[in-house]
């Protein structure tokens, strides 16, 4: 079994990933994650119907806590971090797509 | 180990006035300042603020004030755990001179302790790797040999502390993470169970299996440094809110039934002088009281791959966040989504950005049953399996590492060859359970050979039980 | 041509609210609106490296008694998800909601008698704000944008309806039912225009009598009742106009443009809508406990339907009054309290849609900070049935004990605005008006119905300027009739 993914589908992914990747970085990566993912056919091709997900190894519930207020950092630190700061806020470039 | 060298002696003296913390961490900085330049274990140096919390340790000692069980010692910090003010690099171009606005939970734990930490060491990137060569700032060598690696992700970690830079360090363990350098580099080096140790301040990179865990030249040094950052978190929703069970001091093995892993051991590519040791190691165990026998658990065959699944997956979420908004690097660009992805692609390594594509595809539309939610079953396998021989069994045995340190540039062409020297680690890390490699002798090389002890959710108590054993084995 | 007659409108609302609690959803930062940008910030809240949510015990009790109160079940378990995509607004470039295990599910709200089914209602928290320079502050045209992550982190709980909802009235009154659902539960402030409340709407059209559904269209962006309305009604007509010229409608998201009254279609970067949603690994299960479950019962308070039933019962209100007395949880608080001290519950609800809610209106006041107590208000009400006070002085008696802490009894004394009814003084001052008006009286006698009634207002006015606005109008009436006999 063989698993070959294309340099489209790569670019897509990189796309959601907001990776701005380089044709030879595409081209490499389509054969690395084809080898990873024919590494993983073992998996996948495991009969695990009525199997539940183990999402937490170690199981908890109701980790919760009270609604109480805890200092909140200084803006002159928290702006000093970043790449670029105006007015009290984070300055970004334009924003040409809408929030989903 | 000398009582003088070991975490263990260095408190007792600096708590009795002995030796101020002062001389000690001097010592190690000069160790440091010898060393670093050849083996480049750290990322940076803490020496202004190691002097000064030694100087507040020293004054407490005189004061007359119970210094804490880690008085004076100098404890090396994986560049993964956020340090108030000081650089955390995670070695990546990302995030190089970031200084964190918080302290993580187990370094707090440790400065209460009167631990001193003393150096930021360095990393594969984000603790994505298993030799430290995928560091943004260059590879650690192995102290024992130069030429070759000292595993990884905390291959700093482990090479600080084989180096004598200080008896002490913190690492963090995905996937074998600590535990395959410490077995690379000759020292002890302990995951414990999941959600035992507070990841608060632990930067992700797979959030439900990393775990932090001490590494040590010796197993009580190992057991001092774990006792002193464990316990519940506030902060940490995935924190064990029980407190643990003390690990106490007993080497008592007699009439206790420990199982060598067959799907550990047989596994693909095992040096036969790793294996051997293993076989020693049981053999010494056996004598010494233990009733030793060989045990299947079936679906650790599946761990590797279920692991680079899930991790990816988890990894290409937490990785988001580093966009050249709040923090870290930006590249311009005209318009924010370019900004982001152009970052990205500068301050990411190959290997960040192999995972993040392995786990972005993992999780796309059409893929996710097959790949995250197929693997996230294989975990259940897996503990069960692990339950059903841990109803014979109060530890496992296995090696930690197939091989000895390979040599610098060996596997970087290769990921999956790289991806198969964490083979003996990673179902731990899938189960949740603990585990701890011990060193056990060289191999065919001449390079060090690590042991691991492997034991349930919560079962350090046995497993330090064992862990001392192996260490009284004259390997 | 207008055909649109022949379609139906199938409508389902997703309603975002912020819940009020103290502090953030996975943080201790206030959640507090209107701060300095970025002051409520911590590790957790900006997705520092390394930081890590724990949930607030507050947000899962507001869920559980929203569910009690929109008749949800709530299941065993409930998790989170992480919505993977990229914004700026988003500090971890993922957002913490649930998924496909939402803390409440299958619940309804029953609408004039019609019950609006209830799909789920989840938690999740909200993103920061960005402020958009240059470009007249529009998104696309701005030069840049600057990100304020005080509201990243604030807890919303979103609340999606069935598409049962079939026309922009039938969508406002949703609204307007739920807003008044979850004021008076005290999980939000439910403030559309300060966006603690926020409405999506899905709306597709069929031909009347098929099944079959139309292509579903996302409109956003709608901050108040009216602009939901007016944006439904909209969408409505642009749908069954493309339906009419036989064009396709395209499965899109809409912006509702307010000054324009128009939609438009966003903008979205290729992919974005693949979420690779999975648990969240940073947090664990939900799972309310029977205890939390009865405290939960225990904190919802009379809700707005039987509030109104029991007053249009209880004190003889009409439903239109019950119902904008009620749809303000603390105007209704307010009232009640009123009439539990002693005052007519027709009387106070009069009152209370009247100058008082106008005061609250235009002063943006909730009736909880008002100068006067509903004691004061009682007291009022009681000046007016006793006689002391006409209604017309108890208006300005009313408007004045709203705007500064004074009761009305003290102020009627201290102005000595007590009404007079006392016939022979009355009586006396109706002769010396109508003496000094003899021509007036003269058009009365001498004209027709008509101007007959319109003299017989000017004296009656006159009459009550020279008492001072005090006669007793009753009496001063009765007086005024048997002199024009």
């Amino acid at each position: 079994m063989s698993t070959r993914i294309s340099w489209d589908q790569v670019r897509h992914v990189a796309n959601l990933a907001r990776l701005a990747l380089a044709d030879d970085e595409v081209a490499g990566l389509a054969d690395d994650l084809g080898v990873i993912l024919d590494h993983a056919q073992d998996v996948a091709a495991l009969d695990l119907e009525g199997i539940p997900p183990t999402a937490h190894p170690i199981p908890l519930e109701n980790v919760l806590r009270p609604d109480e207020v805890r200092p909140s950092l200084d803006r002159a630190e928290v702006l000093a971090a970043a790449p670029e700061a105006e007015d009290g806020r984070f300055r970004v470039p334009r924003i040409m797509g809408d929030a989903p | 180990m000398t009582a003088t060298s070991t975490a263990v002696g260095i408190a007792g003296a600096v708590r009795s006035g002995e030796r101020s913390a002062r001389s000690v961490v001097e010592e190690h900085l000069a160790v440091i300042a010898a060393r670093d330049a050849e083996l480049h274990a750290c990322n940076h140096v803490m020496v202004d603020d190691a002097l000064a919390t030694a100087d507040a340790v020293d004054a407490a000692v005189a004061r007359g004030e119970d210094a804490g069980p880690l008085a004076g010692v100098p404890v090396v910090l994986k560049d993964n755990l956020c340090t108030r003010g000081v650089p955390t690099t995670c070695s990546s171009r990302i995030l190089d001179g970031w200084r964190p606005p918080y302290t993580a939970t187990v370094v707090e734990r440790l400065l209460l302790a009167g631990g001193i930490p003393v150096a930021k060491a360095n990393l594969d990137e984000f603790a994505m790797g298993s030799s430290t060569e995928n560091s943004a700032f260059g590879p650690t060598r192995n102290p024992h040999d130069t030429s070759r690696v000292p595993g990884g992700s905390s291959g700093g970690s482990a090479a600080a502390v084989a180096a004598g830079y200080a008896p002490l360090a913190l690492g963090s363990d995905t996937g074998g993470s600590i535990r395959q350098p410490a077995a690379l580099c000759g020292v002890v080096g302990v995951k414990p169970t999941y959600g035992r140790v507070s990841r608060f301040g632990l930067v992700a990179f797979a959030s439900s299996l990393d775990q932090i865990g001490p590494l040590a030249t010796t197993v009580d040094d190992a057991a001092l440094l774990l006792e002193a950052i464990w316990g519940p978190d506030a902060m940490d929703s995935t924190a064990i809110p029980s407190q643990p069970e003390a690990l106490g001091g007993d080497t008592d093995i007699a009439g206790m039934r420990i199982g060598i892993v067959e799907e550990l051991t047989d596994v693909e590519g095992i040096a036969p002088e790793v294996k051997a040791a293993v076989e020693r190691a049981a053999a010494g165990l056996d004598a010494a009281g233990a009733r030793v026998e060989r045990v299947s658990v079936p679906s650790c065959a599946y761990g590797l791959s279920a692991y680079y699944l899930i991790a990816p997956a988890e990894a290409s979420s937490n990785l988001a966040r580093y966009d050249g908004v709040r923090y870290g690097l930006r590249v311009d660009a005209a318009d924010v989504a370019e900004m982001n992805a152009k970052t990205r692609d500068a301050g990411f390594g190959a290997e960040v950005k192999r995972r993040i594509m392995l786990g972005t595809y993992a999780l796309s539309a059409g893929y996710y049953d097959a790949y995250y939610g197929q693997a996230q079953k294989v975990r259940t396998l897996i503990i069960r399996d692990f339950a059903q021989a841990y109803e014979r069994f109060d530890v496992l045995l296995s090696p930690t590492s197939p091989t000895e340190a390979f040599p610098l540039g060996a596997k970087t062409a290769d990921p999956l060859a790289m991806y198969l020297s964490d083979v003996c680690t990673i179902p731990t890390n899938l189960a949740g359970h603990s585990a701890m490699s011990v060193p056990f002798g060289t191999g065919a090389e001449g390079l060090p050979v690590g042991v691991q002890v492997l034991a349930p959710a919560q079962g350090e108590s046995v497993m330090f039980r064992v862990a001392r054993a192996v260490e009284g084995i004259v390997a | 041509m207008t055909s649109s007659n022949v379609y139906e409108a199938v409508i389902g609302l997703e309603v975002h609210v912020e819940l009020a609690t103290t502090t953030k959803l996975f943080c201790g930062c206030a959640n507090e609106f209107g701060a300095e940008p970025n002051t409520h910030v911590c590790p957790v809240c900006l997705g520092l490296p390394g930081s890590l949510p724990v949930l607030n015990r507050r947000v899962v009790d507001f869920a559980l008694r929203l569910g009690e109160a929109l008749h949800f079940d709530v299941p065993p378990s409930s998790i989170f998800h992480r919505k993977n995509y990229f914004y700026p607004d988003m500090p971890k470039d993922y957002q913490v909601s649930q998924y496909d295990a939402p803390i409440c599910v299958d619940g309804w709200l029953e609408v004039d008698g019609d019950r609006i089914g209830i799909e789920r209602a989840h938690m999740e928290e909200d993103t920061g704000k960005t402020t958009h320079v240059g470009g007249g502050g529009r998104i696309h045209d701005a030069a840049h944008s600057l990100v304020d992550y005080n509201r990243a982190g604030v807890p919303l709980m979103e609340i999606v309806s069935r598409p049962h909802i079939r026309s922009a009235e039938q969508a406002r009154d949703y609204v307007g039912e739920l807003r008044a659902v979850l004021e008076a539960i005290g999980v939000s402030d439910v403030k559309m225009e300060e966006g603690s409340m926020r409405v999506d709407a899905n709306l597709s059209l069929r031909e009347v009598g098929s099944e079959i559904l139309g292509t579903k269209v996302e409109v956003k962006n709608m901050n108040s009742l009216r602009s939901l309305g007016r944006a439904i009604d909209h969408e409505i007509a642009r749908q069954a106009r493309m339906l009419d010229a036989g064009e396709r409608v395209l499965q899109e998201t809409r912006h509702w443009d307010e000054a324009a009254g128009v939609t438009h279609g966003m903008r979205s970067k290729e992919g974005s809508s693949d979420y690779r949603y999975f648990p969240e690994p940073d947090l664990v299960p939900v799972a309310p406990t029977q205890q939390m479950r009865d405290a939960a019962r225990a904190a919802v308070p009379e809700l707005p339907a039987a509030k109104r039933a029991r007053l249009v019962e209880e004190w003889g209100i009409s439903e239109s009054d019950a119902r904008v007395l009620v749809e303000s949880a603390a105007l209704a608080r307010y009232a009640e309290a009123a009439v539990l001290a002693g005052a007519l519950g027709k009387d106070v609800a009069n009152w209370c849609l009247g100058e008082v809610l106008a005061h609250c209106n235009e002063h943006g006041l909730s009736a909880e900070v008002l100068p006067l107590a509903p004691d004061g208000l009682a007291e009022l009400v009681g000046l007016v049935a006793d006689g002391t006070l006409s209604r017309n002085l108890a208006k300005e008696v009313l408007r004045e004990c709203l705007t500064r802490p004074v009761r009305p009894r003290q102020l009627v004394e201290e102005r000595g605005l007590a009404q007079v009814s006392d016939e022979g003084e009355l009586a006396a001052l109706v002769d010396e008006v109508l003496g000094a008006n003899a021509a007036a009286v003269q058009e009365w006698r001498d004209g027709d119905d008509k101007a007959r009634k319109r003299k017989r207002g000017f004296l009656m006015g006159e009459v009550m300027k020279a008492s001072k606005g005090k006669g007793n109008p009753q009496v001063l009436n009765r007086l005024l009739d048997d002199r024009l006999r």
